[in-house]
């Protein structure tokens, strides 16, 4: 952690909940940035933690703008502040909610222009800002308070969607490894084009666990390869050091969704529908890194 | 320099004298030639202009608020079903205090799908804090476009401004047009509040009751504002380019007994039926409604007035007529007249004229 700045850009006056990911990830990425950054940030909990006007707990220019708009805005961003010859980072910071459904839209077009920025989603798998209901990032068989017997459906593959798009530069990350987060961010940045980072940020109220595990439920998402960290650099996929090492041999899926009070009436076909999901993702993203597919 | 060109041609023309940095557009019916004629103006090198070629008229607008942010002047177009989705970024550009320019070709709300000109598309979004303005000529529509980027811009006013124009009524008939160079008409654009990485500040923040009305408010004064930004920049327009607009445009006002207001083509129609009905012996005027937002100061005293409205609110009625009955103590009769495109002659002007019912409302090809 020797070489990430000293410099804050987030103060510690947010309003974000106690264990909260999300804003940790979100200082290590303007840390990665610098200040020559610009946030856009639509409806997500992060529209909240910034603080209630006229203060500010982010020490960058932060523009909020509607659900569904958040990449369209950065493309007008982006394209003007080019335009005018300034190389100003312009990053946008969306939720799952605002990525997987009603951003995804925008999302596209932005990538299908080839727009200049970095869009990032930090996935907690529900729309938590409003209280925890059902997105289309929630996982099979996650009570959430509109899917209160647990989600019916599987989680949508966001990073096949945006693959699609063949963007330059495509990475995963975890809030619990903030290092190759920072390092993703710096090298999404130094690239020209649309860029996408997908965080997956696990949040306490709304995965029902103990604040002080938020750490560990990132490190287990990973460790059961429920989560995999690659990043995907002009089409050439690499898969990062902690997923290296998991996949070689996964724990239990049960070792973390045992963990969380969102799973707690999962039942046993859903844990196997899982199980398989991950057995067949790790696989897919394993023939990928040795260029078999 | 004087050209023959459609209404569309003329408000990209007015686009490529105003020379915005960025312009995002979607397209749609009749709109489409104002955004491949830009396109064209920028492919061909003669328009500095950035053109994103958005998914949506959502993100037309997202885009054109992300633009103006950085403190350059954006425009668009659309029409219809593209403003109406595009609503809650209506709301945003002016909340974010965004002087984005925007054509609207008026057509009207589908089912049916029906491509034609009506009000009710603009009309709708009359609350949102946007100044409106309705053009009845293709030189207008070119004049009116270029001076909505000097009044949005102006630092009393610092809003979006919406340039009107009937869909295929004017959209797509030639007229000549005598485009002009702007010169300083339309100064640099200064956005105090553009973002600015060297001054960090949050935009749109969550804002509590204790000051969300303050800045609500300060639309509201900036709107009280524009009504005189409005008349100086006609003013001076005039003053430079030999054309003058007022608020509204009059015609055999002064001494008429009954006086007609509608809003764009029809407007100018109902000056033929002027000089018709003055043959008969009838002492009719014209006050054709340029401006709707800001809402003008209209002389209405002592007359009968004849109101066409190309729009509805249902349950309620026509929504010039009645912006008119909540200001002035007048005799109004309501006629609901040219929606989905429908044929109105001067003749039928000056038939709902001669058979006014002051009170009443009628709509024209329903009522007996």
């Amino acid at each position: 952690m020797a070489n990430i700045p000293k410099e804050e850009y987030i103060f510690k006056t947010t309003s974000a909940c106690a264990g909260c990911s999300s804003s940790l990830c979100l200082r290590h990425i303007l840390k990665a940035a610098g200040p020559d950054s610009v946030l856009v940030v639509p409806a997500c909990c992060t529209s909240v933690i910034q603080g209630i006007y006229p203060n500010t707990a982010f020490n960058i220019p932060v523009y909020n703008v509607a659900f569904a708009a958040a990449a369209a805005v950065a493309s007008g961003m982006s394209t003007a502040l080019r335009a005018a010859g300034r190389k100003t980072n312009v990053i946008c910071y969306a939720g799952d909610g605002g990525t997987v459904d009603i951003g995804i839209q925008a999302l596209s077009g932005a990538f299908e222009r080839g727009t200049d920025f970095l869009y990032i989603c930090y996935d907690n798998e529900a729309y938590s800002n409003t209280g925890m209901q059902r997105s289309g990032g929630t996982p099979l068989g996650a009570a959430t308070t509109t899917t209160p017997g647990g989600k019916t459906e599987g989680k949508k593959d966001l990073d096949l969607i945006v693959e699609a798009h063949d963007p330059p530069y495509m990475a995963t990350a975890c809030s619990a490894y903030p290092l190759d987060l920072y390092k993703k961010v710096q090298k999404a940045l130094s690239i020209e084009g649309p860029k996408f980072i997908h965080i997956l940020a696990p949040c306490p109220p709304g995965w029902r666990y103990p604040a002080d595990k938020t750490v560990e439920m990132g490190k287990l998402a990973v460790r059961t390869g429920m989560w995999i960290l690659y990043e995907r650099e002009h089409g050439q996929l690499t898969i990062s050091g902690p997923s290296k090492n998991a996949m070689r041999k996964p724990l239990p899926i049960e070792e973390y969704i045992g963990k969380q009070g969102r799973f707690k009436n999962i039942d046993p076909r859903s844990i196997a529908i899982l199980r398989q999901q991950v057995e067949h993702h790790m696989a897919r993203i394993a023939r990928e890194a040795e260029g078999i597919c | 320099m004087l050209t023959i060109a459609t209404g569309n041609k003329a408000v990209a023309d007015a686009v490529k004298d105003a020379v915005p940095a960025v312009v995002a557009a979607y397209p749609i019916t009749p709109q489409t030639e104002i955004v491949e004629q830009i396109a064209n103006y920028v492919a061909s090198g003669q328009l500095a202009s950035k053109y994103i070629p958005v998914e949506s008229e959502h993100s037309a607008m997202a885009a054109c608020i992300g633009a103006s942010a950085t403190g350059v002047r954006a425009f668009t177009a659309t029409s219809s079903h593209g403003l109406v989705y595009m609503c809650e970024m209506l709301h945003w550009a002016v909340g974010a205090r965004l002087p984005i320019v925007m054509a609207n070709a008026n057509r009207a709300l589908g089912p049916g799908w029906n491509i034609w000109a009506e009000h009710t598309d603009s009309l709708s979004m009359r609350d949102t804090g946007w100044l409106q303005v309705y053009v009845g000529s293709v030189q207008e529509a070119y004049d009116a476009t270029l001076m909505a980027f000097r009044i949005a811009e102006h630092a009393d006013v610092l809003l979006p401004v919406m340039v009107n124009l009937d869909g295929f009524a004017l959209t797509h008939i030639t007229q000549s047009l005598e485009t002009v160079d702007p010169g300083d008409f339309i100064p640099p654009m200064k956005l105090p509040h553009a973002i600015d990485t060297g001054r960090p500040a949050g935009y749109g923040t969550l804002t509590a009751p204790g000051d969300y009305y303050r800045f609500r408010w300060d639309i509201e004064r900036s709107m009280r504002n524009a009504a005189s930004v409005i008349e100086a920049t006609q003013d001076e327009f005039g003053k430079r380019f030999g054309r003058t607009y007022g608020m509204t445009e009059e015609y055999r006002c002064a001494d008429a007994e009954v006086v007609v207001v509608a809003m764009g083509t029809l407007g100018k129609e109902v000056e033929i039926a002027v000089d018709i009905l003055r043959g008969q012996g009838v002492k009719a005027g014209s006050m054709r409604l340029r401006w709707f937002r800001p809402f003008p100061d209209l002389d209405l005293a002592g007359k009968e007035v004849v109101v066409i409205d190309r729009d509805y609110s249902f349950g309620f009625g026509g929504i010039v007529a009645h912006a008119i009955a909540s200001k002035y103590d007048v005799p109004i009769f309501s006629v609901i007249a040219g929606l989905g495109g429908q044929e109105v002659t001067y003749d039928d002007i000056a038939g709902f004229v001669r058979d006014r019912r002051p009170g009443d409302e009628y709509w024209f090809g329903v009522d007996a």
